[in-house]
């Protein structure tokens, strides 16, 4: 029986599968690294994966992005599928998982084995996360989801439902997947949001120490946030093997 | 961890699913068991492998392409079963109709296993589905479902060939070296589902007769 999923602390080891992996290769060992922020819808993530990035490429390391739901095989499907109401929480974690292997297979791994960072603007755990709060098995979720490569680092962006609604409403209002409107608490989408996101954040908060997160408190300024994550991804790579680059190290 | 595929259903319906490969003539089997079901008065429900609407475009794109990975390709058919599971499966089970599948999730079992995909991982991903209460295996030789494929001039299928592995640029040999390993799988599912033989490479008539038998008895099994 092959290794099912454990946190970093529980065995998994950055590079290796969290279970039944892929049918090759049988892990990652080479140069690059894989780098997870997580965070729900709103919390700030994207603004600071291209701060983050910029970071590093000044330093001279080759990055590579990746983003949920933007896989070449599955974006369409699921654009398609969200807007067409047949969803249930089932086919939607199915998708997403898909999406996800696409993008491990033809993104993730080819760009560590050519030594890039591999920034992933949310990994697996939004997705592990979602279909929870709708009611999927969590141990089912984790055994689907064995054959994504552990990260190096993951970081979580953690906010409070209250603080997350305004900047939502701030930033052009809020929509009807991240209120959870498909799983019907009712008809009012700012009550739905609340709830919706208070367990969506719970489920998150649950996950922290099983998966490794390295929790950043996402309510302070974007700066100040930016130099926790340059600050964490700085000591960590200064302890990485020389096949990071030694030489545009000791230039830095 | 859920496994209904491990737990009988309690729905009044009765789902009876045909396995086999590409040639063994279990769609034709099928297809007879529905007429004789529906003369005696039976509410027949039919759904297919890789039939819903959901994943057809990603499908379609990812076949044509050439892009899908053997995961890829096994979360896709997961995709689409677990949407028919919820419109074309369940529903007609619990209307107490005869719900008949053409392949099921040992289809992904033998031929997503043949391709290298973890053998429990693949079990795993299937537990959510409704355990059936019959699953009959068309067993053929590769050598007699090709003869059959070609005779009906049939284009072998790149995926159903398994072309997509590689093993070889021609479409027979790729057939026989991937349906080879295909029925490898079935035969070890074979006793782990407790899935009902029959020998494809007889008569149709006679195949449909033991269809039938197997039907009746467990349909009378049933009501007891």
């Amino acid at each position: 029986m092959t290794t099912l999923v454990r946190g970093a602390r529980g065995g998994v080891r950055p590079g290796h599968y969290y279970g039944h992996g892929l049918p090759s290769p049988e892990s990652h060992t080479g140069p690059g690294r894989i780098i997870a922020i997580e965070g729900t819808d709103g919390v700030g993530r994207s603004t600071q994966v291209r701060l983050l990035r910029e970071w590093l490429e000044v330093r001279g390391y080759g990055v590579v992005e990746t983003g949920l739901a933007h896989s070449r095989l599955m974006e369409r499907s699921i654009q398609i599928a969200k807007s067409s109401n047949t969803l249930n929480p089932l086919t939607f974690v199915l998708l997403y998982a898909c999406d996800f292997a696409d993008r491990m297979e033809k993104e993730i791994i080819p760009a560590l084995s050519a030594g890039f960072i591999v920034i992933a603007d949310r990994y697996i755990y939004t997705a592990i996360a979602r279909a929870c709060v709708r009611g999927v098995d969590s141990q089912w979720l984790r055994r689907l989801y064995g054959f994504a490569l552990a990260p190096h680092l993951v970081f979580y962006l953690k906010i409070d439902a209250d603080t997350l609604v305004k900047r939502v409403l701030d930033n052009g209002g809020i929509s009807y997947w991240e209120s959870g409107m498909d799983m019907k608490f009712g008809d009012d989408i700012f009550d739905n949001f609340r709830t919706y996101q208070r367990r969506l954040l719970r489920t998150y908060a649950a996950m922290a120490k099983e998966f490794d997160f390295r929790v950043i408190d996402g309510r302070v300024p974007i700066d100040t946030i930016q130099e926790q994550l340059q600050r964490q991804v700085g000591t960590f790579l200064d302890a990485q093997p020389s096949t990071m680059d030694p030489e545009l190290r000791s230039c830095g | 961890m859920l496994d209904t595929l491990a737990t009988p259903h309690g729905y009044p319906g009765r789902l009876i699913v045909v396995e086999g490969i590409d040639g063994s003539g279990k769609t034709t089997q099928l297809r007879l068991l529905a007429k004789w079901l529906a003369a005696t008065g039976h509410r027949v429900s039919m759904t297919e492998w890789n039939s819903s609407a959901l994943v057809r475009t990603a499908v379609r794109t990812g076949k044509r392409k050439n892009v899908l990975t053997p995961t890829t390709f096994s979360l896709l058919h997961a995709t689409d079963f677990a949407d028919r599971q919820l419109y074309k499966i369940i529903p007609p089970l619990k209307a107490g109709m005869a719900v008949l599948a053409d392949r099921y999730a040992y289809t992904a079992f033998a031929r997503d296993v043949a391709r290298g995909v973890n053998r429990q991982w693949v079990r795993d991903l299937y537990s959510f589905a409704v355990r059936p209460d019959l699953v009959v295996y068309f067993r053929v030789s590769v050598d007699v479902a090709l003869e059959r494929l070609i005779a009906r001039q049939v284009k072998l299928k790149f995926h159903e060939a398994g072309m997509d592995m590689g093993w070889s640029q021609n479409a027979p040999e790729s057939f026989q070296l991937f349906q080879t390993k295909v029925l490898d799988e079935y035969q070890h599912i074979v006793g782990e589902h407790e899935l009902q033989v029959i020998d494809a490479n007889e008569g149709i008539t006679d195949q449909q007769r033991m269809f039938r038998e197997l039907v009746s008895q467990h349909l009378e099994r049933s009501r007891e």
